[in-house]
């Protein structure tokens, strides 16, 4: 075939990541439920009842008069208590995600590009891994007290390990590409070459795992909640109300039960989110990077 | 007699979005028992959709044969049942791929997988099915097949491994093998003995070898009939000494014309500057252990030489002969373990990293892969003025040099804010050469810099290389496995074996007197050594 001068016409530029994300249904679908449990968590508590609002006369009552939910033993509006649980739900989830993230790329890039510091992040990668976060978390509120701050603390630590592994394992095989070479030989420095031509690689996957790192922690924060052992017990969290509504289960069953479907949706619709984005992306990226 | 395979009018349809209407279109030819027919073409001809459509193995969702038959021996395949199909793989067709590696099970010994197609296809016991797969492996000249019946494929060389593919195939004695690029991922001299066996075990059963190839040496050696494609049409069809002889059609004399010659052209001795010089470089990878364990694998052993500005020094070699080793050390992308690597007369052997920055601008690189030569997230413009901007020159002056270069690699300039992938193969190459350029270098080094590229767009590329060294009088280091584009572009040839430098000289007096063995084995090889030099010389 001759060459011409002029390349192939096709469209100019790629499509961005998130016009390829959106197309998938599944991303579609549960980033619209995630909007929406977003929109409750931040203008619910507008609409509805206080959540801490005691009433002695209306104690453990059905779903129906005393509320859509019904009623907890201290005669607190359920539903109330649901809709304010979803902020903590939702800020644990991101700000564990973007935390873990953050800190995991900046490691994971130095581990993988700088040969001398792979074995010694790992090692301490791997000993994080190793720490189980529950445990973490009860020592680390016997330490300090229980705030939001140190449950995600509890949580984030042993999230970063797995991000760090994942963004070793791409740069490892992008660092050997040579284009990265070029970079090096046109004298490009380093900390301009893992910008510029490193980083982008690891988006696609990283935005998948972070929707996996969320969905988890919000898990994490219930079960700490559950236990006592995360969000003082005062502040209406999924996991907090499901704690408190433990000993009358087989008597008033919706208290726990709103709270954990709520919490099963939540984690399903990131979930459901982070599957779409991990066949959209790789595939797509594979190809239309080529 | 009737041909073993009539394939007739065959047509094949793409998906809509397609860059054309059909894979293959309107294709006629035949193959009959006891004789090979290449199919040859260059990439995008069609050659792979038309032997995967007589194995049944192309892809059913984007691939539709829509006109037309595949008859093997009388029996149209398009209309046959999968159940049918499945069985006259193997029994009556059967076929081998480019990359032994993959097309084997790395974890089964190969014994038994050449033993599964007797299992899934024949009622013998197990004793007779050992025996027929050990007479299978003799008739592909495999040493010591008891003991190798149990290796895996990793523990076998790759010429190994194609045998045993080829054991795999002809053990049920089919009537036609299909060969899909069976050398290309083969070093010189292995090609030759995997051709000659091929060959070998064609005349003694007698049957038809269909034979898909992009190379014309390969086509020379081997070829009773040669079918020639282009853009999933048939141009040229007819006994091999016809088509390679005398050519009708202008693609396929274009082709053949495009095929570098074996004899190296007259050239005159250059005398400008050393620009690079490397001396006693050595680069070792693998450390002894603490105890004296481990394993020292010398990749390059005392290597010398210089490059004069306007000359082009080739280094050539077979895989693991050390010859990337070499390029990359000399570009400092691996650090050599000792030696000295002069670029003028600075050594840049053991700089530093920030020492070294301002030297890397006097030697630049172009890799074999173009399609992973370019960062695909940055436009061209990007990947070409990186280098300039970071040496300090102003963004807009480095887009004034890169526009410039574009036309000097043959682009259009407004090309520069396109991506990587609006590009085809040889293109990129061109952008990788400007990218190179726009440093301003002393030296260029391609490493395997047209191996990846379709025959034709190679001997362009290479008229450019050579182009570029004269304008710029640029000192070349030109590192290849393949002796016809080394004997077109280079004034002297080092040939490495095994990290060792075993003949250097001028590259007429290496052509026409080689003194080391391996040297003269490597010449020998050559596919289509004999057809194509004697219209050259």
């Amino acid at each position: 075939m001759a060459e011409t001068a002029s390349p192939a016409p096709q469209a100019a530029a790629q499509p961005s990541i998130w016009r390829i994300a959106l197309r998938n249904r599944s991303v579609f679908w549960g980033g619209l439920i995630l909007v929406i449990i977003a929109l409750i968590a931040a203008f619910g508590s507008f609409f509805t009842a206080d959540p801490m609002d005691i009433n002695p006369m209306g104690r453990l009552k059905p779903p129906g008069d005393f509320g859509l939910f019904g009623t907890d033993q201290l005669g607190r509006d359920v539903f109330s208590r649901v809709v304010n649980g979803a902020r903590i739900s939702l800020t644990v989830g991101t700000a564990v995600a973007v935390i873990s993230i953050v800190i995991g790329l900046f490691l994971g890039l130095v581990a993988g590009y700088f040969r001398y510091m792979d074995a010694v992040i790992m090692r301490v990668m791997d000993g994080l891994m190793s720490i189980p976060a529950i445990l973490l978390a009860i020592a680390l509120i016997s330490l300090s007290g229980a705030t939001l701050l140190t449950v995600v603390t509890a949580i984030v630590i042993p999230e970063i390990p797995r991000v760090v592994r994942l963004v070793r394992s791409v740069v490892l095989t992008v660092r050997e590409e040579p284009y990265v070479e070029a970079a090096i030989a046109a004298g490009t420095r380093t900390w301009l070459i893992m910008l510029r031509h490193v980083l982008p690689n690891t988006i696609a996957p990283l935005i998948v795992q972070a929707t996996y790192v969320c969905g988890s922690a919000m898990l994490t924060e219930a079960i700490l909640g559950f236990l006592g052992a995360g969000i003082p017990p005062e502040i209406p969290s999924w996991g907090n109300i499901m704690s408190e509504g433990r000993t009358f289960f087989q008597l008033t069953p919706w208290i726990i039960f709103f709270p954990g479907a709520a919490l099963a949706v939540t984690v399903l619709a990131v979930n459901i989110v982070g599957d779409g984005l991990r066949d959209s992306l790789d595939p797509r990226i594979a190809r239309t990077m080529r | 007699m009737s041909p073993i395979l009539d394939i007739r009018g065959l047509t094949v349809s793409l998906p809509k979005q397609a860059d054309r209407p059909y894979a293959i279109k309107d294709i006629t030819f035949s193959v009959n028992a006891g004789e090979i027919v290449c199919v040859v073409g260059e990439s995008g001809s069609g050659k792979s959709v038309t032997s995967f459509t007589v194995m049944g193995l192309h892809d059913k969702r984007a691939l539709t044969p829509v006109a037309g038959e595949i008859l093997l021996q009388g029996e149209n395949i398009l209309n046959a049942s999968d159940a049918k199909i499945r069985r006259m793989r193997g029994e009556k067709m059967a076929m081998i791929f480019q990359e032994p590696m993959t097309a084997l099970n790395p974890v089964a010994p190969v014994g038994d997988q050449i033993g599964e197609m007797l299992e899934i296809h024949t009622n013998l016991s197990a004793s007779k099915r050992k025996a027929k797969v050990l007479q299978a492996m003799r008739d592909v000249h495999l040493p010591d097949p008891e003991k190798m019946y149990h290796s895996y494929p990793h523990q076998l060389s790759g010429g190994q491994r194609q045998r045993i593919v080829i054991a795999m195939s002809l053990v049920l004695e089919p009537v036609l093998l299909i060969a899909d690029e069976p050398t290309t991922a083969l070093d010189v001299t292995t090609q030759a003995q995997i051709l000659s066996l091929i060959k070998e075990l064609q005349e003694r059963r007698g049957m038809g070898v269909l034979f898909i190839t992009h190379d014309f040496g390969v086509v020379a050696d081997i070829a009773d009939r040669v079918v020639v494609m282009q853009n999933g049409e048939i141009v040229e069809q007819g006994p091999v000494d016809q088509v390679l002889g005398a050519p009708e059609h202008p693609y396929t004399k274009m082709l053949i014309a495009a095929v570098p010659s074996m004899t190296p052209p007259e050239r005159e001795e250059v005398t400008g500057e050393t620009a690079l010089s490397a001396t006693r470089l050595n680069k070792q990878y693998g450390h002894k252990g603490l105890f004296g364990g481990g394993r020292v694998v010398d990749a390059a052993n005392d290597v010398n030489f210089i490059v004069r500005r306007g000359e082009t020094l080739g280094i050539v070699g077979e895989s693991g002969s050390g010859k990337s080793t070499v390029a990359r050390c000399v570009m400092r992308l691996i650090d050599p373990t000792s030696g000295e690597v002069l670029i003028g007369d600075t050594d840049i052997a053991t700089l530093r990293e920030d020492k070294l920055r301002p030297h890397r601008r006097d030697i630049q690189i172009v890799f074999q892969d173009p399609y992973r030569s370019l960062n695909p997230r940055r436009t061209v413009g990007q990947s070409i003025t990186e280098g300039p901007v970071n040496f300090g020159v102003s963004q807009a002056e480095a887009l004034d040099r890169a526009k410039r270069l574009m036309s000097i690699v043959g682009l259009a300039p407004e090309a520069l804010d396109r991506f990587p992938h609006q590009f085809s193969g040889g293109q990129r190459q061109r952008i990788c050469i400007a990218r190179a350029l726009a440093m301003e270098p002393m030296v260029l080094i391609a490493d395997e810099a047209v191996s990846a590229l379709d025959v034709s767009v190679q001997a362009q590329v290479l008229d450019l290389l050579e182009d570029v060294r004269d304008e710029f009088d640029l000192a070349m280091l030109f590192i290849t496995h393949d002796l016809r584009v080394a004997a077109q572009i280079c004034d002297r040839i080092m040939v490495m074996r095994k990290g060792v430098v075993v003949e250097n000289g001028p590259t007429a007096e290496v052509f026409s007197n080689p003194q080391h063995e391996y040297t003269k084995a490597l010449l020998a090889a050559a596919p289509g050594h004999g057809t194509f030099d004697k219209e050259s010389a």
